[in-house]
């Protein structure tokens, strides 16, 4: 019996260690995952408390409570903007240095109860500005990012795989051979996704949204469409990888390298908000991240089609670069 | 004589080390079955495979009805390859339903069916199917089209005797349509009964090419002898004969039997288990491309 299970296990080994790029990505990608996750996520203890800031750099260095240690200070643009991020309790203070100081709080966040005991140890003259809004409950928040991770899976791999195994059993050769053009074949696969994934989304957007009691704050025809970009993009991407490739285990890894990052730096579980900048620009140029930017931006806070034009427009952007590149690449046989 | 529904003209195949096809040419006058024969690795798949519009040739080119293949070509064409695996899921009548789709015209779904005895398996799993019954499924398919030319490439291997003449018949009722047929094989018998021409491809050369009878007539002006191993003694090896060893039998050709016989008789060679048969396209292959195995 050993001898027989050496042998397989000899040309199984053998198997996998010439596959090249099998054999990188496997190394390849838990490494880049580590390598990124302590680049991300690594270096000094996260601040317990977000403080935007209004004003000059100057201004910043001059209050004693800007001084205060683990709270992270966050330079915000407008009071307009600062005052939404507020009530939405996504910062827990919004801070205007001056004399006297100015601050906004949330009289409904925990959080902005404690940072404003530190800013009043600090500065005890500090004006006082109240205003509320409820924080979105954690699963409310996070229901977005279930359906598009969902979405993404669903996409990248169901699309893949598939074109995958149409290439290695021959499939496609046989489709070569008809009047099916490259386009024609990978639109069909990119529409019956599509219609597949939209339909997917839609029962589980109804059941688990009852489920948890969620409803919409945005329109609902506004959300079918950021899922059809979504998705557009997603199966555009999947097509790229599975364009040329014949070796499933190279495309697995292919595979995971492009989903990983995106679950865990699309703001999926937590918010990027206070992660260094150069994390936000990846972040920002992941198609999960725009998707999930603008479903949770209308879902949650109701936004209009004006506010997500730029996340609509660069979905549909990438779409298209991803359906032309992969309809240059494509080969219909191994 | 009427102009020829494909023109190959020289053809050129090369990968890197490798030449696959170096030169070939030939024609395929309509409504005719031409088999393309040839060893393992002689170049005949990679051949078709550019004739049927998949391959980029390196040199050469094959035109259809006097024009480079094109959009009419894939629209008239049929093509069943060597190997090829369906969608999942999908039963027999959906299969042929996907790939009708894929044509302006072509035939009845139900008219498929029936010419390739597929009534009964209309509604059955395409993977639920026998070799056999897959086979017949992948030739309605190469047929969905209504193809004026029909390419085969090996369409019987790994079939049993009974599937593989189920399959002749079929292929014997398209060609009474008058549709020209495209066939490799690797079966001599197949290409004697299905065959109206024949090329023998070997080391991406055309070796000989024609009708197999008049090849045959042409190699062949005797009959074979065949006599088994044992029963011809050493004796007999110095005979005036023309003899071919192999390692079941002795083979002896010769255009004056009477004489080869009265040979034979003379040197007490037994004569119980002589088969006495004319030539055939096995013998000619073997002639022509050799009986060593190929590395």
């Amino acid at each position: 019996m050993m001898r027989r299970l050496l042998s397989v296990w000899h040309a199984r080994n053998l198997e996998f260690l010439r596959d090249r790029g099998t054999l990188l990505f496997t190394v390849l990608l838990p490494l880049s995952l580590i390598v990124g996750m302590g680049f991300i996520f690594g270096g000094p203890p996260r601040p317990l408390f977000k403080v935007g800031v209004l004003g000059g750099a100057a201004a910043a260095h001059a209050d004693a409570f800007l001084q205060t240690r683990y709270v992270q200070f966050l330079s915000v643009a407008s009071a307009v903007n600062g005052l939404r991020e507020v009530r939405r309790q996504r910062i827990d203070l919004l801070f205007a240095p001056g004399r006297p100081p100015r601050y906004w709080v949330n009289t409904d966040s925990p959080k902005g109860y404690i940072a404003e005991k530190l800013l009043l140890a600090a500065d005890p003259h500090a004006q006082r500005l109240p205003v509320s809004g409820k924080a979105v409950p954690y699963l409310h928040w996070l229901f977005p990012g279930i359906l598009a991770m969902n979405l993404m899976f669903s996409c990248l791999f169901g699309v893949g795989y598939v074109v995958l195994r149409y290439r290695q059993s021959g499939f496609l050769k046989r489709l070569h051979a008809t009047p099916l053009s490259p386009f024609e074949f990978l639109s069909a696969q990119v529409l019956s996704r599509l219609s597949i994934i939209v339909l997917i989304t839609t029962v589980l957007y109804v059941t688990v949204g009852t489920m948890i009691h969620f409803h919409s704050a945005g329109s609902i025809a506004l959300l079918l469409l950021i899922t059809v970009l979504g998705a557009l993009s997603m199966i555009a991407l999947g097509l790229t990888i599975a364009a040329r490739f014949a070796s499933e285990e190279l495309v697995n890894g292919l595979l995971n390298l492009l989903t990983w990052p995106m679950m865990l730096l699309s703001g999926v579980w937590f918010s990027l908000a206070g992660a260094p900048k150069w994390v936000q620009w990846v972040a920002d140029a992941l198609p999960l991240t725009q998707l999930l930017h603008a479903a949770r931006e209308v879902m949650l806070y109701g936004a209009g089609i004006g506010a997500i034009a730029p996340n609509l427009i660069y979905l549909a952007a990438v779409t298209l670069v991803f359906l032309a590149f992969g309809a240059w690449s494509f080969k219909w046989r191994i | 004589m009427s102009a020829p529904i494909l023109e190959v003209r020289d053809l050129l195949k090369q990968y890197p080390g490798v030449s696959a096809v170096n030169g070939i040419s030939f024609s395929v006058p309509p409504g005719i079955c031409f088999g393309l024969l040839g060893p393992n690795g002689a170049g005949k798949t990679t051949t078709i495979e550019i004739m049927e519009g998949i391959l980029a040739p390196t040199g050469g080119q094959v035109r259809y009805r006097g024009e480079p293949l094109g959009a009419r070509f894939r629209e008239e064409a049929g093509i069943l390859f060597q190997a090829t695996a369906l969608q999942n899921f999908l039963t027999v009548r959906q299969s042929l339903a996907m790939f009708r789709g894929l044509y302006r015209r072509g035939r009845d779904i139900e008219e498929l069916l029936k010419l390739c005895s597929l009534e009964g398996l209309a509604g059955r799993d395409n993977r639920k199917l026998s070799g056999g019954q897959l086979q017949r499924l992948l030739l309605a398919i190469a047929l969905v089209n209504d193809p004026q030319v029909l390419f085969l490439d090996e369409p019987t291997t790994g079939l049993d005797p009974q599937a593989r003449r189920n399959f002749w018949s079929l292929i014997r009722s398209i060609k009474a349509q008058r549709k020209t047929i495209i066939l490799t094989t690797h079966y001599m018998e197949e290409a004697e009964i299905l065959c109206d021409e024949i090329a023998i491809v070997d080391r991406g050369c055309i070796i000989a090419q024609g009708a197999p009878g008049a090849l045959l007539r042409q190699h062949f002006a005797e009959v074979l002898l065949e006599l088994p191993r044992a029963d011809f003694p050493s004796a007999a090896r110095s005979l005036p004969l023309q003899l071919i060893d192999t390692e079941e039998r002795i083979e002896i050709t010769t255009d004056d039997l009477d004489a080869t016989l009265r040979t034979l008789i003379a040197a007490q060679v037994p004569l119980r288990n002589l088969r006495i048969r004319p030539a055939n396209l096995e013998d000619l292959f073997l002639e022509l491309t050799g009986r060593e195995l190929r590395a």
